[in-house]
Parts: C-alpha cells; structure tokens; sequence
C-alpha cells in the first residue's frame, strides 16, 4: 500500500498535466456550444445529437476525468494546508478520493445513458 | 522538571499563527499575494461549479422535459450572472495557472545574483506582474463577451 | 527645522505576558523622532524614559544579526532597518511577528522556525571528503568560480530573521511546512558546487508539508531585508526537482595538499 502513495512532486506534475489538458478539452468544448447560436446549442435534440458522436464522448469523458482530479487534488491542498494532523490529513485524502471517483461515476452514467437515447 | 516547566511554558505561549486570515487578506504584500489568493478563490468557485454541472446535465437522461426546465432555471438573469462569473473565473485561473506553471518550474524569474540595496527581488519582476494583470484583463473581456452572447440573445 | 526637531509620533506597542497570563493590550507612548530615527531606536527610548518593562530583542542595531524581527504596521520588518520617516505615519504599531509562538510583549519564540532551518542539513555535505581528518595533509579546498559562487550567494545572505516565515500565507496555517528561510537554504546548498547531497535533501521536502505547499504568493521576498529573493530560490529547486528546468550543477573539483 505504502508503494501505492505517490510522492507530492508526482502529484503536481498530475496537477500541472490534468491542468493543461483540461483547457484544450474545455476549449473544444466550449467552440461545440458556439458554432451555433447559445440557445439552440443548448436544445434537447442537439445536445442528444452531441452525445451519439463518438468523439465528443471521449472528449467529455477526459473533461470529467481530468477536471475532477484536477480539482479536488486543488481542495485536498487547501484543506491540508488548513489543520494538520494524522487523522485530519487521512480522512480528506480519503473524502476527496470518493467524491473524485463519486463525480467521475455520476458523469459517465449520464454519458452512458445519453449516448444510447 | 525542566522539561515538564518548559511544556508549561509552552502551553501558555500563543501560537501567533495568523490562521486563515493569514490569507483572506491579500492587500498587504503586492500583487503576486492577489494573485495566490484569486487562484485559490476562483479554483474553489469553478469546482463548485464543475459539480453542479455534472449534476445539470445529469437531468439529460430523464427526458426532454427534465432537460427543459433544468434549462430554464439556468436561464433566468441569476443564472446568466453566475454562467458571466464561471467565464470570468475559467480564465483568469486558466491564464494565471500557465503563468504559475512557467514560474513553479523555475522560468521567467531570473537568475540568482549578488543582491544590491534597494534589493529589489528578481522573483518578483514586471514579467510576472504583467502575467497577472493580463490574467485579470482577459478574465473582464471573457465576462464582457459573455454577457453578450448571454443577454444579447434576450436572456 | 524647529518642527522637525519638536516632532513627536504615537508608538503603540502591543504588550501581554503568557508566562502571567496576561490579557494583551496596547499600551501608547508620545516619542520624539528625527529624520533618522529608526523604530528601534523609538523603542529603546520608551524603554529609557518611559516603560523599562517592555519586551523586546535586539542586538547588532545594524541589520545583521536578524534579532528585532516585528510587525511594524502591519507589515513584518526589522525595527533597526525601519525608519519612522520612511513609515509616512504618526501612529506606529508595534506587534510581535505573526506566526511564531508569541513569550511576551514584542519576543516570539524562534525554536520551531530554527527546527525546520536544522531539517534541511543547512551545512555541506560531500560523500567524497571525509569529515574526521587526522593529518593536515589530507585538508582538501574546493575549486569554485565566481561565476559557481554567484549560484547560491544571495541564498547565503539570509540572517534568520523570520520575516519571511511571518509574511507566508502557507506558515499561517501550516506549521508543518518548512516555510520559505528554510527551502531558500535547500536551494542554496542545491546551487553549491561543493555539496552533493541532492537526493538527501530531496527526500526531505519532497513530502505532503514541503516544498509543494509553496504557491508563490512572492510574500516571503517583499518583506526580506537582505534582497535573499526565498520565493526565487524556491522555484528554482521547484523546477529542479520537477526535472522542468536545467540544473547545471557541477560539483567542485578536490584540491588536496598532495596533487597540488
């Protein structure tokens, strides 16, 4: 268990990495609500239309992953920057892995369902 | 006894650690203090939001009715506002957290040199400053644009 | 020039004894300054002619030895460093450095600040040279150019003074962190040609509390009196230990006695 941890320097160059290609993912998919005017992007029958390209799947499913790993390792830093101590620091990096894995789930069943609709 | 007199001692001392107030404050020490306490604040912001939009576009598979009026509390002036605050926040912590990376790995600095008085520090150049302040620009031009395209389109 | 000779300012010290359990408060005093008059120089003036029992630390006068460390407005300075002209105020407030374990009135307590200086093996380590040297003619120098000396000189100016430890936003909130004196030092022996202990020091802030918990609110290099730059030296070994930027280290070559 002990070689499962991954030293702090590991775990910024994930946050770094995750970081950057978050905003080429965000950045595509934004430009998929803007080749049309905003209102109509957002309809039903588009969005569904979205979901059954392949591509856009993939790409969503990166946003998912590397913005929560992003993120949440940005709180469990914050957090473990606010109070110290054994018990502390192992129940947040426990609370963040869950919801981080929680979010991920949550996200690609909505993926999953919506690219069979 | 000595050590036990000390733990005493110790125990009266206040810890004088600032606490988050250390940083809920980021006027006192120049713009790079801003720019730490931005990055924290606007990263918390969009993970909130990161969140709720997961759960949004969640309601995609309930139907087209769930989808319409979950977009239909997203399209009020509330809503349009904080959609303005996302843009905004996106990139000035997208632009600012570039700028941190070249500058945690050690680029745009300068180099280390025999210091002078007024030792002005090398660390904390115009390059940086100037990365900050772009950040902010392009985060107000970002909002601007958005609440075109938001309230352009008649909400 | 009669009104800058009669001027007076309103020196607020802050003033609590934990040993007593005294409850803190401030306590005010009208003191005469002239242009050059620092905050220290006010301070011993209270002491003399007004309060002998306030608390302070000081030594050099002269901003070397790092000991009259305090808030001064607001602001972590050193009270010899700091003149009252160059404050544009006529109230100055004198509090002790935040972020250290506070004794009594303007004297904090240095030894956990000093504990994370020790952590980082703030001296030179070689596994080449050997420490327990019997015969003189086993000494060895180290060859360095200006150019090597430049590397880490700024880093070696550093007189623990804990200003920058005061001024960190992490420190405020993390004692665990080693705060930004004592990576600068890591860096410091990083840069030096003479030490090669690398690895050792690596493993030593490469950990959840180290050096990670920086995030270059550059706080630590506005308040340095002695232009170390802690927020450089600490992104630079950063970028090291990230492997992002070139360390062209190049450890010294021995001189013995012998080859020479």
């Amino acid at each position: 268990m002990a070689s499962l941890r991954l030293r702090e320097s590991q775990i910024t160059k994930i946050h770094y990495l995750t970081g950057i290609l978050s905003l080429f993912a965000v950045a595509i998919h934004i430009l998929f609500r803007l080749i049309m005017p905003f209102g109509q992007s957002l309809s039903y029958e588009n969005v569904v239309a979205n979901y059954h390209n392949i591509f856009y799947v993939i790409l969503l499913e990166s946003i998912l992953v590397l913005i929560s790993i992003h993120g949440f390792n940005g709180l469990r830093i914050i957090l473990i920057e606010l109070k110290q101590s054994p018990k502390w620091e192992s129940t947040i990096t426990i609370l963040v892995l869950i919801s981080m894995i929680g979010v991920i789930a949550y996200g690609t069943r909505t993926i999953v369902i919506a690219s069979g609709l | 006894m000595g050590t036990v007199s000390n733990n005493k001692e110790n125990n009266n001392m206040n810890s004088g650690r600032e606490g988050i107030r250390g940083w809920l404050n980021p006027t006192r020490y120049g713009w790079e203090r801003v720019s730490y306490w931005l990055q924290r604040l606007t990263g918390l912001f969009l993970l909130v939001y990161f969140v709720g939009h997961v759960y949004e576009t969640s309601s995609l598979t309930n139907g087209v009715d769930a989808w319409n009026s979950m977009l239909e509390l997203t399209q009020t002036i509330g809503g349009h506002i904080f959609l303005i605050l996302v843009i905004g926040t996106s990139t000035f912590h997208t632009v600012n957290g570039i700028r941190l990376i070249f500058t945690e790995s050690g680029k745009g600095l300068g180099k280390p040199g025999r210091p002078d008085y007024p030792y002005n520090p090398s660390s904390l150049n115009y390059t940086q400053k100037s990365g900050i302040w772009i950040a902010l620009l392009l985060a107000c031009i970002a909002m601007l644009y958005g609440g075109m395209v938001l309230f352009g389109e008649g909400g | 020039m009669s009104n800058e000779e009669n001027k007076k300012v309103q020196l607020k010290v802050y003033r609590t004894n934990y040993n007593k359990d005294d409850s803190s408060h401030y306590d005010k005093f009208e003191v005469p300054v002239k242009r050059w008059t620092t905050v220290l120089d006010a301070l011993l003036h209270v002491k003399s002619y007004s309060d002998s029992s306030v608390g302070i630390r000081y030594s050099c006068r002269m901003a070397s030895c790092g000991s009259c460390g305090m808030k001064i407005n607001g602001k972590p300075s050193l009270a010899c460093y700091t003149k009252i002209s160059e404050l544009k105020d006529d109230v100055i407030v004198c509090e002790p450095l935040p972020n250290f374990p506070r004794i009594r009135d303007l004297v904090s307590d240095f030894s956990q600040f000093f504990s994370h200086h020790k952590n980082m093996k703030p001296f030179i380590q070689n596994d080449k040279v050997s420490v327990d040297i019997d015969d003189k003619s086993d000494l060895v120098e180290f060859e360095q150019t200006h150019e090597d000396v430049d590397k880490y000189l700024q880093f070696s100016y550093c007189i623990r003074c804990g200003l920058c430890y005061s001024a960190c936003p992490t420190v405020a909130t993390d004692p665990k962190f080693p705060g930004p004196q004592a990576l600068s030092q890591a860096y410091r022996y990083e840069a030096d040609g003479r030490d090669n202990s690398k690895k050792t020091r690596f493993n030593i802030i490469d950990e959840r509390h180290g050096i990670w918990r920086c995030h270059f609110a550059g706080s630590c290099s506005v308040v340095c009196p002695k232009g170390v730059d802690p927020a450089l030296g600490i992104q630079l070994l950063k970028g090291h230990m990230l492997g992002l930027s070139k360390n062209n280290k190049k450890i010294s070559t021995l001189r013995t006695k012998n080859n020479e």
